[in-house]
């Protein structure tokens, strides 16, 4: 089946996520191969994610890490007194 | 990676029996996970900070009550999730809390941009830090139901059942959700690329 752009549009993410049938799939390479425009959607969306999963674009805060354990130590400090973790009282 | 998971249970069977301190390294793999799910729901750094400790402290305090049906890591979401909700009402008021039912029926324009150069832009053009920050912006600005699922599934990288179960809506949902996050995120920064990163490769000799 000929696929016009738009329809392409509508199913690029789950394109992306390798979730669109078999069927489809075939159409919507068949697709990309001469159409410029929307190789180049799919490009930036797919460049746009990893871009997103990239450790350096979140950031945590400076010293997170060591304040949430702080945190947690204290805490596991204070229950110590308290019976095991989840034991029924 | 079976082992891990194997681990996982191990570790949280010891703690129950005792081992507090094995909490540490229970929850270790996940504070980044934790923060962000904070962060796209309170979009504040401190209060997401604040969120992840009372998060990871009051999983620690139920750990009893997780059951082994669902994942950790899901049920720890769920736990950061209600957290920044919970916070989300204190900071709005309890009269906005509709607020989500009602973004759902943003009927936008869920178009990508078309661009043509892209394709010529090199890859280390995704090393500029403009492009990160450009990102944040963008993500910061998405409508909320949006933020929450493309944080959980393209950020924390979650798959859509984890993300679904996390957030308590069906997958269908948060497929639709994706997408348009996506496409939002892509027409967002295809201007932003096309003002600062013109296809031509002296461009970047001369960047930075």
């Amino acid at each position: 089946m000929n696929l016009d752009c738009k329809h392409v549009w509508e199913h690029i993410s789950e394109y992306i996520d390798k979730t669109v049938d078999a069927e489809l799939r075939k159409d919507i390479e068949l697709h990309l191969e001469h159409c410029e425009i929307c190789s180049a959607i799919l490009d930036s969306t797919r460049n746009i994610l990893i871009l997103t999963a990239d450790d350096r674009t979140f950031e945590l805060p400076v010293g997170y890490s060591k304040r949430l354990h702080q945190r947690l130590k204290d805490e596991i400090e204070k229950s110590k007194h308290e019976p095991p973790v989840g034991e029924a009282k | 990676m079976g082992t891990m998971d194997t681990n996982e249970a191990g570790l949280i069977a010891r703690i129950l029996a005792g081992e507090k301190e094995l909490f540490h390294d229970l929850i270790r793999p996940y504070e980044r996970m934790v923060y962000l799910t904070l962060l796209a729901i309170v979009k504040n750094e401190t209060e997401a900070e604040d969120g992840a400790q009372e998060a990871v402290i009051s999983a620690y305090r139920h750990l009893a009550s997780f059951r082994g049906d669902a994942k950790f890591s899901t049920w720890l979401t769920s736990i950061a999730i209600n957290q920044g909700r919970k916070r989300l009402r204190k900071a709005k008021g309890a009269a906005e809390e509709s607020i989500e039912e009602e973004a759902d029926s943003h009927v936008g324009d869920f178009t990508p941009a078309p661009l043509t150069d892209w394709r010529e832009i090199p890859l280390e053009a995704l090393e500029r830090k403009e492009l990160r920050e450009a990102l944040r912006a963008a993500v910061a600005e998405l409508p909320d139901i949006y933020r929450q699922v493309f944080v959980l599934r393209d950020l924390e990288e979650q798959n859509i059942e984890e993300t679904a179960e996390a957030l308590g809506i069906n997958p269908g949902t948060v497929k639709v959700r994706l997408h348009r996050a996506r496409i939002m995120l892509q027409k967002c920064l295809v201007p932003f690329l096309k003002t600062t990163a013109p296809a031509r490769r002296g461009f970047f000799g001369r960047a930075l």
